[in-house]
């Protein structure tokens, strides 16, 4: 399955990756409209002044956040990939408790969210990826 | 020859179990022997369903064709009586027998009821453990209700959360000096006390009913409650006396190893009806949480069809939120304490010989899933930049090489 | 205290409605213009120290950001002119000698947009290349004048070293120091997938890059940086920098604090100390002692590789050319007034030297009528903006071109012209790790490639316009160029004709 990697020897920590996520996923038809609205990212930027890279859902093998799952809303997809029902999300947050890489998180709803690989947007494709400005996020099977 | 596994208890460590199974065996007959007249669903979710947040139809836990998918016969409405381990047969509350070559005992817990006095007189009063308990106290409340539950802990606490704003009163009392004593320190739960307490609901701590007569609890204080409906959350009991029955090791919960395995032959027991190793502290004790209960039933199911894998890194951990507050803890509250404190946020970190022990989160719990981690896997702290990570859960303070091993690749 | 206040240049302007304050500027810009200001919450702009890079801009996720000129000026003056007011308080405030970076900025004459291309009309029609084979391979070194044959009859074809390219075209010398590794390696791989050329210069070869020897050319240079043996052994050709264009006359400075960690390793030079380039090299202050050199050079190689000596266009350009025509060396490397540099002192940049395209003509011109031609091959650079320009540098005379700023252009540089500052924002002259890696030399490499195609591309419609199938035939066929624009003597230069004529 592919899925999203970064190579913190491109990562400029230049946080594009998470406007273009917040922007993918807001429904809204320019990036300008985020303005005075704060942002979720499903992708975050970490690291100090000389390494950076970001961090999404790594879409486990085993995922613990679906096992912890109070309502049912997590699962994975027959490719893989862990997706949320936000309708069935109660905002337990024990995915949240339970995820390793701090890759769950809750938005402005109380509902969690977190990557789906935009394959539930329109993009269609991770937009983190397109829009990284030095090729350090892929989108590849490994 | 196909085997025959049964399961004893329809929750989410029996689907953990059925999943363990299936990984391994797509020939042996199952069956489930489910009490509650329903496929399995998510119990946490009865206060959800209180709320208006969930409805049954969508509270299953698995798909609707989960058990016909996975080949499982279903016996509803029918509890085990009894396990026969000489004919290796389990018997249900009808007489029928049922054969099995491997059993899980996944039969959780029931509430507890202390026994107080009068308490036959009090005419309206429910438990709160099943969707049935939660669908009979929907029909017995209105707005004009005033709603007296006894327990602050988890299941008094999502109860009332549930009912607020459908009753006209919710009074909460517990005999400990705050709420959630189970899982929450005295300074985090004076937060959420002051948090549910500004929503109206009256919180009566270091309290609890010495006798009830009708309508009208008498309190070991002196005070008197008024109500029209009774919960009794006052805690749960594992369901042992099946295995305990049957010549069995049981404390407070059903002796297991590493392996779900009970000291009878062939019998496994998984989730809250069980008393297991607690990673963080080494203390065995049940620990009645959901994602436990499904990485036990999981793991017993894979033994049960011959694997041999074992599940020894649970630890108590709870997230909970009241009224968009939310607090979470996990491992054990002891050793060398960190904290942090502002007026809308908390933050306990408690370490021990090199390794996070323990936490209390409240108000701010992004990415506590990073610390949880470093409990469950006993993760060496001077190996990582633990200041760093103190006060900002991150995982590039875990250090190049972990970074490398866990984002590289598949996980 | 004096007033030292020099007007911003720049002027930078933020659509409010469009910032979402996401910071990217900030984080993007290593000159310290853009930062956030907590109190109200909005994003504000020290202009000072904007060098009109466009990182931001470019990078700027909502397009709320443009530069632009600052219009707060002096009084117009067509003698006093803004720049040279400020160039003159800032050295009041400095005492110091101006420096500058890239190419000459002045507008002076660019003649090869006074030179138009010939295309073919009802006789001798044009060639589709699409559809026809077309030659843009070029082999750079000595040819024989005439044939020669052995004793028994047969042809002689034991030819001196050669460089094949694909296209007319190498990515001249940057230095290791003056640009990033990664800016490095993009060149040196798009070099290799090109079947082309680039050039060390005067930085040494970083051991890394050992693995594209076949496609480097390998400089020595006054300083003598980071050659040794195997540094010469390793490249396809060897380079003898005698000059550069935007400097001619002068060394080179590459300040201490470059010297770090490779950059150290690979010239050969004690970390933090000066990489100065004498102005002359100091055994050579004749075309005999150039000729010894450049035999030196052969002779460590075992002939084996061709010798380039490079000079920067100059008043007597045709008869140095004469000269290294005549010392041995394989290629002659012409540099224009126009060419780069990673830093130079303003007042030469901007005022010595001498256009590419007359040196060239008059270079060509020369050494035909000397019948020397044939001794060696001609690289013209010093802003080569385009596929137009090489085939009007092929027409009037040249084998190849050099290009570098249309390389960095490529590889993302906006010509700011701050490259001795050491902060690029591009990743490209610089030493800063955290800047360097803001090239991806997967991604530099790639457009690289891309910009050499689409030449390589245009070059072929250009010559199938003309009817012309290789670039042989192209070579000095200066018929194929007409003037406008230009006066006798510049046309008697160029050696070319009126357009009308």
């Amino acid at each position: 399955m592919k899925r999203v990697y970064v190579n913190e020897k491109w990562c400029l920590g230049c946080h594009l990756c998470e406007y273009n996520c917040a922007f993918a996923n807001s429904g809204l038809k320019n990036m300008a409209k985020l303005k005075g609205q704060k942002i979720y990212p499903r992708i975050r930027v970490e690291g100090d002044d000389k390494i950076t890279f970001a961090i999404s859902c790594r879409h486990c093998e085993d995922p613990i956040c679906i096992k912890s799952c109070i309502s049912g809303a997590l699962s994975k997809t027959p490719d893989g990939m862990v997706e949320i029902d936000k309708s069935r999300c109660v905002g337990c947050l024990t995915c949240v408790l339970v995820c390793p890489y701090g890759a769950v998180i809750q938005d402005g709803d109380g509902a969690v969210q977190k990557c789906e690989l935009c394959l539930k947007n329109s993009s269609g494709a991770p937009a983190c990826v397109a829009g990284c400005p030095n090729n350090a996020i892929v989108y590849e099977e490994r | 020859m196909a085997k025959k596994y049964v399961i004893i208890g329809n929750g989410t460590a029996a689907v953990g179990c059925i999943e363990g199974i299936r990984a391994h065996d797509l020939d042996g007959s199952i069956t489930v022997i489910s009490a509650e007249n329903h496929p399995a669903y998510c119990r946490p979710l009865i206060s959800y369903y209180l709320e208006g947040k969930a409805v049954p139809e969508r509270m299953s836990y698995r798909p609707d064709d989960f058990y016909d998918r996975n080949n499982v016969k279903v016996i509803y409405g029918e509890s085990a009586e009894k396990i026969d381990t000489d004919s290796k047969t389990v018997v249900l509350s009808s007489g029928e027998k049922v054969d099995y070559d491997s059993v899980c005992v996944a039969a959780g817990s029931r509430p507890l009821v202390p026994p107080f006095e009068g308490l036959d007189s009090v005419p309206v009063k429910f438990p709160f453990m099943t969707l049935d308990d939660a669908q009979n106290l929907e029909g017995a409340i209105s707005e004009d209700s005033d709603v007296f539950i006894v327990g602050a802990g988890l299941i008094g606490l999502k109860c009332a959360e549930g009912l607020y704003g459908r009753v006209k009163s919710i009074t909460v009392c517990d005999l400990a000096d705050r709420v959630l004593s189970s899982i929450l320190d005295t300074e985090t739960a004076e937060m959420m006390t002051k948090h549910i307490e500004e929503k109206g609901i009256k919180l009566m701590l270091s309290d609890t009913a010495t006798k009830f007569d009708g309508n009208t609890a008498y309190m070991k204080s002196g005070a008197e409650v008024k109500f029209d409906v009774l919960v009794l959350a006052v805690g749960v009991r594992a369901n042992i006396s099946l295995v305990k029955d049957a010549g069995g090791n049981c404390g407070r919960g059903i002796t297991v190893d590493n392996h779900m395995a009970t000291s009878l032959e062939n019998i496994y027991a998984a989730g809250d009806c069980t008393e297991s190793l607690d990673y963080s502290s080494g203390a065995v004790k049940v620990m009645a949480i959901m994602p436990n209960a499904y990485m036990q039933g999981h793991c017993a199911g894979e033994n049960m069809a011959g694997a041999d894998v074992t599940f020894d890194n649970g630890i108590p951990m709870n997230s909970l939120g009241m009224f968009g507050f939310h607090v979470m803890s996990a491992g054990t509250p002891q050793g060398e304490l960190y904290e942090e404190k502002s007026d809308t946020h908390s933050k306990k970190l408690f370490t021990q010989d090199d390794r996070l022990v323990g936490f209390i989160l409240a108000g701010e719990t992004a990415r506590a899933g990073i610390y949880t981690n470093l409990i469950r896997n006993g993760i060496s702290l001077s190996s990582i930049d633990f200041d760093t990570i103190k006060t900002a859960p991150n995982i590039f303070s875990f250090g190049q090489e972990y970074c490398r091993n866990s984002l590289g690749g598949v996980v | 205290m004096a007033i030292n206040y020099v007007n911003p240049e720049f002027e930078v302007i933020r659509n409010p409605n469009r910032c979402i304050v996401c910071r990217v500027c900030e984080r993007q810009c290593s000159n310290g213009v853009h930062s956030f200001d907590p109190e109200t919450g909005t994003m504000m702009a020290d202009e000072t120290k904007c060098v009109d890079c466009q990182r931001c801009v470019a990078l700027c996720p909502t397009r709320a950001l443009k530069i632009v000129k600052n219009d707060c000026a002096l009084r117009e003056n067509a003698n006093w002119q803004q720049d040279t007011i400020y160039e003159i308080y800032k050295q009041a405030g400095s005492g110091g000698v101006l420096l500058s970076s890239m190419g000459n900025p002045k507008p002076l004459p660019v003649y090869w947009d006074k030179i138009l291309i010939n295309a073919s009309q009802v006789t001798n029609p044009p060639i589709d290349p699409l559809r026809e084979p077309m030659e843009t391979k070029v082999f750079l070194g000595k040819k024989p004048t005439m044939p020669e044959r052995n004793p028994d009859g047969s042809l002689k074809t034991d030819l001196a070293p050669q460089l094949e390219l694909s296209m007319p075209v190498m990515f001249s010398a940057m230095s290791y120091g003056s640009i990033s590794y990664n800016a490095h390696e993009s060149l040196a791989r798009a070099a290799e997938n090109l079947g082309i050329y680039y050039n060390t210069g005067e930085g040494g070869l970083h051991e890394d890059f050992y693995k594209y020897g076949a496609n480097t050319i390998v400089q020595v240079a006054s300083g003598r940086f980071g050659v040794h043996e195997d540094y010469l052994s390793a490249g396809a050709a060897i380079e003898i920098k005698m000059g550069q264009g935007a400097k001619p006359g002068i060394g080179g400075h590459l300040p201490g604090k470059k010297i770090v960690g490779d950059v150290s390793r690979t010239r050969m030079i004690p970390e933090g100390s000066d990489a100065i380039s004498p102005a002359p090299h100091h055994d050579i202050y004749s075309i005999e002692d150039l000729r010894q050199l450049v035999y030196s050079l052969k002779e460590a190689t075992q002939y084996q590789k061709p010798i380039i000596v490079k000079v920067a266009a100059v008043h007597n350009i045709a008869a140095i050319a004469s000269g290294i025509a005549r010392s041995g060396a394989d290629i002659i490397a012409i540099d224009g007034f126009r060419g780069g540099t990673g830093a130079a002192p303003t007042r030469i940049r901007d005022n010595v030297g001498i256009p590419i395209e007359l040196a060239l003509a008059s270079v060509d011109q020369r050494l035909r009528d000397e019948g020397i031609r044939n001794n060696v091959s001609l690289v013209v650079g010093g802003s080569i903006r385009s596929a137009s320009d090489v085939v009007k540098a092929v027409a009037l005379g040249a084998d190849a071109c050099y290009v570098a700023t249309a390389a960095l252009l490529a590889l993302g540089c906006h010509l700011c012209r701050t490259c001795h500052t050491g902060n690029c924002n591009w990743g490209i002259a610089t030493q800063k790790p955290e800047l360097v890696k803001r090239l991806n030399p997967d991604i530099g490499s790639q457009r690289l490639i891309n910009l050499m195609t689409a030449w390589r591309h245009e070059i072929m419609e250009l010559m199938g316009g003309m009817g012309i199938n290789s670039i042989e035939a192209l070579r000095g066929n200066r018929l194929m160029l007409r003037g406008v624009n230009l006066n006798e003597k510049e046309l008697e230069i160029l050696g070319i004709s009126h357009a009308g004529e």
